[in-house]
Parts: C-alpha cells; sequence; structure tokens
C-alpha cells in the first residue's frame, strides 16, 4: 500500500519520527526526575498530541527565520525548531544555566530572532497578538518569513486570541494558528467554552483561511500546516487550522483527570500518533520496526545525556535574583557576549 | 524663534526619530490619515506611509501586542493609546509580557506606549486617567511623565532609543497649552533625572506632568510671603531621582509631593516612604502628600475641579508645614 507523504522524502519521514519519540522519552524523563523532586514546577504531559505539534512545526522553514510559538503541550514543536533537550530539562530543574537562567519555567523561553520559537506566557491568548508583530516585523525588514502560533480550544474563548487574530487577518500577515482542540481545558470541555459547531469556524469572525484536520494523523496535519506556511509565505494571510486531537494525561501531574470517562481514554488510545504513523511507513514499505528500534536508542542516549548534563549543572546564585530587569547591569549582555 | 507647542514637540520627536532611524514605527488607532485624535501624528502617514504609520482595529491589546512582538524582532515601535485610559485594556499583555521579557528570558523589548493622560479637560471618568502608580508595582517598564515641550521632546527621543519598555505620559492638558522655544539641534533629555524647576530653602515641592505649574504659582505667591520654595520636577516616575530628592529634603527640611492621580497608594506614597526611610533626620515636618479625590475623575467642571488638587490646596499645606 503506497501513502502521500506530501513531498517529504525517507530522511524527512525518519526524522520526523525521531522528534516523536524525542518528545515523548523526554516527557518520560521528566515524569521520572518530577517524581524524583528534581523538577519542581508544575508538569504538563502532550501524551497523544506530539503528532500534531511535530509534524505542524515540521511545516516551517527555520533556515528563512520562520519562528513558531508553542503552548504548554507542544514541546515537540520546539524540538523540530531546534530547542536542546538538556536546555529543556535544566528550565524544568530551575537550573542556573538555563536558557532564563531559573527566571522561567518550563518551555517558557526562546527568542524569535536568535532561537527560531518563542515560548508563551500563561496568560492565554496573549502570544497571538505577539506573533502577529513579530511577522509585522518581518514583513517590515522585507523577509519572508512566517510565523505558526499554537493556541488551545479554552485559550480560543480569550479576548487577546481574538484581538490578535482580527489585526493579522486585517493586516494580511503570515501567520499559521493551530489551534489544538484537545477535548478539554484543565477539566473544563469544549462544550463549555465554544458553542460552535467546529472550532475552525471562527474563522468565519476574522475572514482567514481555515480548516479542520486530525491532529492524531501526523501526514494529514502536516500536509495541512504546509498548504498554510505556503499561503502564508505566498502573501494569502492567516490560516487558522483547528487539530483534533485528545489530551491523554491530566492538565498537569498533579491531575488524575477523573472527570474525563474512561470510554474517551480508551477511544483516544486507540488512536495514538506516534503508533499510527510508524504503522503506516511500516505498511508502505518506507521504513522498517527495526529503523524505529535503532531511532528510540538514539533517543534515550540522548536524553540521558542530556540528563546527566542538567543535574550535573548549579543552581542560580540568589544574588542575581535583582540583576537583569533593565539594561545597563550587564547581566544579560554578559551572556550573550 | 518660533514656538514649539507641547503636541508638536511630541510630534516632532517622533518625525525625526523616524528619520534618524528607519526601526522605529508608529502603531495606533486613527494616527494615519486622520494624524491621530489629538494630531499629534498629524502628516507623518504622508512623510513616511501607512507601512510605518499602521492604522489598527480598537484593540489596544492588538496594538502592544504587535509592538512587543516587532520589538523582540529588533524594530523601534511607539504605540499610540489614543486615550491612556485605554491602557488598562492592554494591562496584562504590558505588564506580564512586554515588562517582564527582560528578566524572565533575556529578550529585551524596547517598546514606547504612550498617549494623553491627565484631567482639567472635563473628560470625564474614562478620559482623565492618571496611569503611573498602576505601573509602578509591576517591574520592567519605565514611566516618564513630561510637563514642558523640551522635556516632551527629549524624553520621548530618549524613550525611542532606550532598550527597555517606556511608558510616556503625556498630559493632554498641556497639549496647546505650553509653548517653548526649543534647541534646533537633536537632545535627549535623559530617564531617570529630575529636574530643579526653582531653587529654594524652605520647603521643597516634588511634583510632574501639569502639577508643575500649580507648583510654580504656590511659589511665586509664597515667595511674596519671603517663603523660599525649592520646585522639583521629577520627569521620570521610574526610575526616579532619589538623589534629587534626597538632596532637597536635606536643604529644606520640609517637603510635599504634589501629583494629580488620587492619594491612596498614588505615587506619592511611594516617595514619601522613600524620604522617611531615608532622609527622617532631616525632617522638621510630617511629610505631606496632595493629590486628588480617592475618586474616578468626575466630569462637570465644578466636580471636576475639586476633585484634582490645585494651587489654594497645595497652598494650604504648605502652611500647615511651615508653621509647624
Amino acid at each position: 500500500m503506497t501513502i502521500d507523504t506530501h513531498g517529504l522524502t525517507r530522511e524527512n519521514l525518519l526524522e520526523i519520527d525521531y522528534f516523536l519519540r524525542l518528545t515523548r522519552t523526554l516527557e518520560e524523563r521528566l515524569v521520572a526526575l518530577f517524581r524524583q523532586a528534581k523538577v519542581i514546577g508544575g508538569l504538563y504531559r502532550s501524551l497523544g498530541q506530539e503528532g500534531e505539534s511535530v509534524a505542524a512545526a515540521y511545516a516551517l522553514d527555520y533556515a528563512l527565520g520562520d519562528v513558531v510559538q508553542p503552548l504548554i503541550r507542544n514541546m515537540g514543536s520546539i524540538l523540530v525548531a531546534g530547542a536542546k533537550p538538556a536546555d529543556i530539562i535544566k528550565q524544568y530543574m530551575a537550573k542556573g544555566d538555563s536558557p532564563t537562567r531559573g527566571r522561567e519555567l518550563n518551555i517558557h523561553f526562546g527568542h524569535p530572532a536568535r532561537d527560531g520559537f518563542i515560548g508563551q506566557i500563561s496568560m492565554l491568548g496573549d502570544m497571538i497578538p505577539v506573533m502577529a508583530g513579530i511577522v509585522l516585523a518581518g514583513r517590515m525588514q522585507k523577509r519572508n518569513l512566517v510565523g505558526m502560533a499554537f493556541i488551545g480550544d479554552g485559550a480560543s474563548s480569550t479576548g487577546a486570541f481574538y484581538e490578535g487574530m482580527n489585526f493579522a487577518t486585517v493586516q494580511r500577515l503570515p501567520l499559521v494558528v493551530v489551534l489544538e482542540n484537545n477535548g478539554y481545558a484543565y477539566s473544563t470541555p469544549t462544550s463549555k467554552q465554544s458553542a460552535v459547531k467546529s472550532l475552525a469556524d471562527k474563522a468565519q469572525a476574522f475572514g482567514c483561511a481555515s480548516e479542520t484536520v486530525d491532529g492524531n494523523d501526523v501526514l494529514a496535519t502536516y500536509a495541512a500546516a504546509k498548504r498554510a506556511v505556503e499561503r502564508g509565505r505566498e502573501g494569502g494571510g492567516v490560516t487558522l487550522i483547528e487539530a483534533k486531537t485528545f489530551r491523554m494525561k491530566g492538565h498537569a501531574e498533579h491531575d488524575n483527570q477523573s472527570y474525563v470517562p474512561q470510554a474517551l481514554i480508551e477511544e483516544w488510545s486507540a488512536k495514538d500518533p506516534v503508533v499510527r504513523f510508524e504503522a503506516a511507513l511500516v505498511e508502505a514499505g518506507i521504513a522498517t520496526a527495526a529503523e524505529f528500534e535503532s531511532i528510540q536508542s538514539r533517543v534515550r542516549r540522548e536524553v540521558d545525556a542530556a540528563t546527566d548534563e542538567a543535574e550535573r549543572s548549579p543552581m542560580p546564585r540568589p544574588e542575581e535574583a535583582g540583576m537583569g530587569l533593565f539594561a545597563g547591569d550587564g547581566y544579560w549582555e554578559a551572556k550573550e557576549g | 524663534m518660533a514656538e514649539t507647542t507641547y503636541l508638536d514637540a511630541i510630534r516632532e520627536a517622533m518625525i525625526e526619530e523616524m528619520r534618524r532611524d528607519p526601526r522605529v514605527f508608529l502603531i495606533g488607532e486613527d494616527v494615519g490619515a486622520y494624524g491621530g485624535a489629538f494630531k499629534t501624528s498629524a502628516g507623518m502617514i504622508e512623510e513616511f506611509g501607512a507601512e510605518r504609520v499602521i492604522d489598527t482595529p480598537i484593540s489596544e491589546v492588538a496594538i502592544v501586542g504587535a509592538a512587543s512582538g516587532a520589538a523582540l524582532m529588533g524594530m523601534r515601535p511607539i504605540a499610540e493609546m489614543q486615550f491612556i485610559d485605554f491602557i488598562t485594556c492592554a494591562y496584562d499583555i504590558l505588564v506580564n509580557f512586554t515588562a517582564t521579557s527582560r528578566y524572565r528570558v533575556g529578550s529585551p523589548c524596547p517598546i514606547v506606549i504612550r498617549g494623553p493622560a491627565g484631567g482639567g479637560t472635563h473628560g470625564g471618568p474614562f478620559h482623565s486617567l492618571n496611569p503611573e502608580a498602576m505601573f509602578m508595582n509591576r517591574p520592567g517598564l519605565k514611566i516618564v511623565a513630561p510637563g514642558t515641550a523640551y522635556d516632551a521632546k527629549g524624553l520621548l527621543k530618549a524613550a525611542v532609543r532606550d532598550d527597555d519598555p517606556v511608558l510616556f505620559i503625556e498630559h493632554k492638558y498641556l497639549y496647546r497649552r505650553i509653548k517653548e522655544e526649543l534647541p534646533t539641534e537633536d537632545y535627549i533629555v535623559p530617564i531617570g533625572k529630575a529636574n530643579v524647576r526653582r531653587s529654594g530653602s524652605d520647603l521643597t515641592i516634588i511634583t510632574w506632568g501639569s502639577m508643575i505649574y500649580v507648583a510654580d504659582d504656590a511659589a511665586a505667591e509664597l515667595a511674596k510671603d519671603g517663603v523660599s520654595v525649592e520646585v522639583i520636577d521629577l520627569r521620570s516616575i521610574i526610575p526616579f531621582d532619589e538623589e534629587a530628592i534626597l538632596n532637597s529634603v536635606a536643604k529644606t527640611n520640609r517637603v510635599i509631593i504634589l501629583h494629580e492621580a488620587p492619594l491612596t497608594g498614588g505615587a506619592g506614597a511611594e516617595f514619601a516612604a522613600r524620604i522617611a526611610e531615608k532622609a527622617f533626620d532631616y525632617l522638621d515636618a510630617p511629610i505631606k502628600r496632595v493629590a486628588a479625590l480617592d475618586v474616578p475623575t468626575p466630569y462637570s467642571p465644578p466636580l471636576e475641579a475639586a476633585a484634582l488638587p490645585d494651587k489654594a490646596r497645595l497652598l494650604a499645606a504648605a502652611r500647615e508645614l511651615l508653621a509647624y
């Protein structure tokens, strides 16, 4: 049986598999570190959602200056953009040589121009207007870059989401917004967030392009994201992609998600994006189970090395707490220099 | 030589900065073809085009958010609030994203947010705000509030060139009432430096914005009674010129803090506390604050005049201190 790989080479497909497994394995490692009380902040799993995070972000071209902005469950997207596993573990462990030097949590880091990704803030929706400004600057600087913002079903209820989408669409900015519909925002089901039939229908309020995609189908999500990225790069403006998926764990590690019906968890377990993707590649004769095992070995070695590096890292010095608020004290400049 | 209004000083600062630096642009509501609700950006779209003078939907969140995103990419945006009151609509993104970006993740976010503030123009509860105090306890934002045309131009240029976000509070009562001869050459007024408007030895009045003229009038009147008043125009609220404040208090031993915003939790409380902590031994009398009543700014002229601080209340406070 042949499958449409949407222009992806065998190497591309194996690289996507690497990022999928890296995301899952790295998160499993973070859970272990959390249980050892070495990860001291909240831990938010993306189990079951790795497919759309990785596939959508894989549609960007970071060499052109494209920028991806994850939400808490899109660690996979910043790994695709080039984030280092050791940096992510250091962030979770609040280490002094983490990218934010212990000031910020988890994947709240990254500079759009330097790193190709920018971490969210916790006030959901706010990153949509910020991403609009990032791609607006790209246009003013005559750089043909595209931005991709992830947002959740819950955050699509915020004013900032509407205001940012409206502005970006009016300005015809090259922005792709991946609206992950994973069934729940903390304990609140999507039906109590929005009354629209499909979250993609919200695009009608702005006048931008939209589509709904099976977020647990890696190749379909990649194809939708690729279309949207091309539309943005060619001057066609904003695209809203609703990626239908499911949050297989609680909001965070402390949450046993007792409010989620067991039948839903079982239904979506059968749709695991990594399992489906690999099965499709095997069935199409593109890759073998042995190759996936080899990728998994590599991922495990890398995560082990990253963990060792993060565990060896120092905590920040308390006297740094008052530094780096404004330019001029040399705090961040010393790091950059 | 021709005199320049406070409003034109702001406009000239924007134009000169946009000519000097292609990274600078203006974004806001009605700033383009209309030239701004107060005509602060009149003529700018003709010179710089719609790419650098950007009209937005009615969305302060989009204005501040987009400016912040662009600043991260190396641009130098000036974000206009049509009235500074509407900055509350963008309060979240400004204090949580923009102001914290350098401290949290080491990413400078140098935007200027500017707009017309203050009362005395019968703007009512939603068009008279003095917003400084609501930003003072959210670290990461510099705050300036010029009272003269010279300072408006020089501080705005300094704000545009600053590597951190700056809230530029312009007092709309002064827009066309204040005119000064300005230098023809490029200049800046450094952020964080106060200006001693009037030197004196008996009493210090610390103030900013349009209240500097109330302080001037009161000082002139007290001079007739042989009282020597020092008037300090703070100009910058964050960072503020603590040295200028403490030096003056050490000299005069009596101090009034005068501001147009409501009394309780106002910026004056911080300055009073700082004086009490660091200059207590110099004080010959309690620290006095003269400020607006703790109410929203009312519309009707008799109510507005009664709510806002004025010369009579300032003089009463001064005489009480001098008699202490």
